[in-house]
């Protein structure tokens, strides 16, 4: 932005400057606010409504009654526990895989690029296919190759989705972001010295001692960053639990995001739906402050 | 304090030698330094000694124990790396104990000693700074620091000055040199700047395609070169080279003929030289002299360069060959101008058309 006033004189007052360069960022900055806030600003408008498509006569101003109804069932504390338990898990267990991979893969093997290649492949698969995969072709109890294998053994066969959903959801999701997590923590462990490795081991660190003291903090930021977009996209997870379970058995895999599908398009009721809108953008921005937080403590060192 | 101790070191990967075959002592309290054209296995032939590469075949000794298959830590050594190679994300206490700390001893102690250690590098007020937000002479400090904790038999040093500005690095160089005065320990050093090696070495390596050129003190490679390579590497800038042809060979001397027609009479063996052959004649800079008198060449002054103190001019010789005259500051030597210049032939080296050098009829006495 600057480079354009680049020329002036140096004792130039900064207010000059944003007064030029104002009309330049200004159709992006009008852009996006029309982009983030009408929607925002509808969502809370009916969310403060009452407006149930199935009973077109019930409108009017509701006031809090949408947010006081919705905070009094159960069933929306059930889904924000269920959201986070699925991020949490997913969170944990593609940082902790994704971190041993990228380990892994970035040692010298015979077929490493084409092994690295494979790895990374699952992540271009959309998911609502990788879903389909992992529900009819892996864990269904008489045509899934997990209960063949299982029954081969004699060990009878699981059905995934009844007896584990929640385990189930997050198995496939992990499975499709293990791959990005791996990519992004590949590339910064390439970046790594490798005089600083030699240091260690000159300095008489075994390969545990190098993966603690000196792998895991060159990472932190990397894992931070990851972290942080992982976040956003798991909070929204809506394809798998809709192609595999539907958010059951009951609401045992119904997270924020299929909850306000359910209270839009099964119930109608859009006044519900986006107060609870709302309330995932909130939670949403509890967490993000918290990882905001962490991120900033690591990019400080 | 130790020795250390190579015999016929080799290093092969899958392609090509690295190092074809290096035989070399070095005594306890010794500074030696590899000294080599970029490529030449120096680099290599020092990580082999500290554990970081195998070792094809051969016996490494240290104290006269085969090093060949201890692993890095366990030999007794500590490396400097040309980037430091600081661990950013702990402060210099941290750093420099990070080997004590590995080997379980107690926190305490550890800072202890860190403390100790910072005292002798003066960089006690640095102790709980990160690596980022120290100067590169300091961070060279804390690499040097970091060595010296862990208490080892040989100090190794990678091209430690190489990262650093000019002043910096004289400075670094001299407080080496005290450091070694003050540990008296064996340290092995590896540059490609020829200053460093002249001014801190008890024993210069020279290196060339992974075999050792020649082993001795600065003023011996300097002196007595063993063949046109080492002639060439030592000294800056480097030797003027001739080729001339013999016209005459007696046991005290050998008699060549410059390019311009002039003779000149180099005391050396006459080994196998005969009239008619066509030696190399080497002499360095430092030594010519613009000479009117006794002038034994002429040439055309092409390229001036002052350094203030120094002069150095580069003359085009009736051969087409162009010779560097090194001179006083405040020479009145112009462009363009004819200059005569005198080659004393005590001065001159002669090496014979396979490059090796015609050793002298008496060996220059070294000061040192």
């Amino acid at each position: 932005m600057s480079s354009t006033l680049a020329v002036k004189p140096h004792n130039t007052k900064t207010s000059k400057r944003q007064v030029a360069t104002l009309p330049l960022v200004a159709p992006s900055v009008l852009v996006l606010l029309i982009w983030m806030i009408v929607p925002l600003l509808m969502t809370l408008w009916f969310s403060l409504q009452r407006y149930n498509l199935l009973n077109p006569a019930n409108t009017g101003f509701a006031g809090l009654n949408n947010y006081i109804s919705l905070l009094s069932t159960s069933s929306l504390w059930i889904s924000i526990f269920n959201t986070l338990v699925l991020v949490g898990s997913v969170l944990v267990i593609t940082i902790a895989l994704g971190t041993l991979l990228a380990v892994l893969f970035n040692e010298e093997f015979w077929g490493r690029s084409i092994a690295r290649l494979l790895a990374i492949a699952p992540f271009f698969v959309m998911p609502t296919v990788s879903a389909l995969i992992w529900k009819n072709m892996l864990m269904h109890p008489v045509n899934g190759l997990f209960a063949f294998v299982t029954r081969s053994l004699g060990l009878g066969s699981i059905d995934w989705f009844a007896q584990y959903p929640m385990l189930s959801v997050i198995l496939i999701v992990s499975w499709e972001w293990l791959p990005f997590a791996l990519l992004i923590l590949l590339t910064a462990i390439q970046s790594l010295d490798h005089e600083q490795v030699e240091a260690a081991r000159m300095d008489g660190a075994k390969s545990t001692a190098i993966f603690r003291f000196i792998t895991l903090p060159h990472l932190g930021r990397a894992i931070a960053v990851l972290a942080m977009i992982e976040m956003i996209f798991f909070l929204t997870i809506f394809a798998e639990i809709f192609v595999t379970t539907s958010g059951g058995p009951g609401l045992a895999t119904t997270n924020l995001a299929y909850f306000i599908y359910l209270r839009a398009l099964f119930e109608f009721d859009v006044g519900g739906a986006s107060a609870a809108g709302l309330i995932a953008v909130i939670l949403a921005n509890i967490v993000a402050i918290f990882l905001m937080r962490l991120v900033a403590r690591n990019l400080d060192v | 304090m130790s020795t250390v101790t190579l015999r016929d070191i080799r290093k092969r990967y899958t392609d090509a030698d690295v190092i074809k075959g290096v035989d070399l002592d070095i005594n306890d309290g010794e500074f030696v330094v590899f000294v080599g054209p970029s490529g030449c296995g120096k680099s290599t032939l020092l990580r082999m000694i500290a554990g970081l590469e195998e070792i094809t075949s051969g016996d490494l000794l240290i104290d006269s124990d085969r090093m060949n298959d201890v692993p890095p830590d366990k030999r007794g050594l500590a490396m400097v790396f040309q980037t430091y190679a600081l661990y950013p994300h702990m402060t210099v206490a941290e750093n420099m104990a990070f080997s004590l700390r590995l080997a379980g001893v107690p926190k305490a102690r550890r800072h202890e000693r860190a403390q100790d250690v910072a005292r002798i590098l003066q960089l006690e007020p640095l102790l709980n700074r990160k690596p980022r937000a120290l100067s590169g002479g300091q961070r060279q400090r804390v690499a040097i620091g970091r060595a010296l904790v862990r208490n080892p038999k040989v100090f190794l040093f990678d091209e430690p000055l190489s990262n650093l500005d000019a002043a910096l690095r004289v400075q670094m160089r001299i407080e080496l040199a005290s450091l070694h005065d003050t540990l008296k320990s064996t340290m092995i050093y590896v540059t490609h700047d020829q200053v460093e090696a002249m001014t801190l070495a008890d024993k210069i390596v020279v290196l060339q395609g992974g075999v050792i050129e020649q082993v001795g003190s600065p003023l011996d490679l300097y002196h007595h070169p063993h063949n046109l390579f080492v002639a060439g590497f030592i000294g800056s800038p480097r030797m003027n080279f001739l080729t001339v042809t013999v016209t005459d060979v007696n046991s005290s001397a050998t008699t060549v003929k410059l390019p311009g027609g002039e003779t000149i009479s180099i005391p050396v063996q006459p080994r196998n030289l005969a009239v008619g052959d066509r030696p190399t004649l080497g002499i360095r800079p430092e030594h010519l002299r613009f000479d009117r008198t006794n002038a034994t060449i002429h040439g055309e002054v092409k390229v001036v360069e002052r350094l203030g103190g120094e002069t150095f001019a580069y003359v085009n010789l009736p051969g087409g060959d162009t010779m560097v005259v090194k001179t006083d500051g405040d020479t009145p030597v112009q462009l363009h101008d004819q200059v005569p210049i005198y080659l004393n032939g005590d001065r001159c080296h002669l090496f014979d058309p396979q490059g090796m050098t015609i050793p002298r009829a008496e060996l220059r006495p070294l000061t040192v």
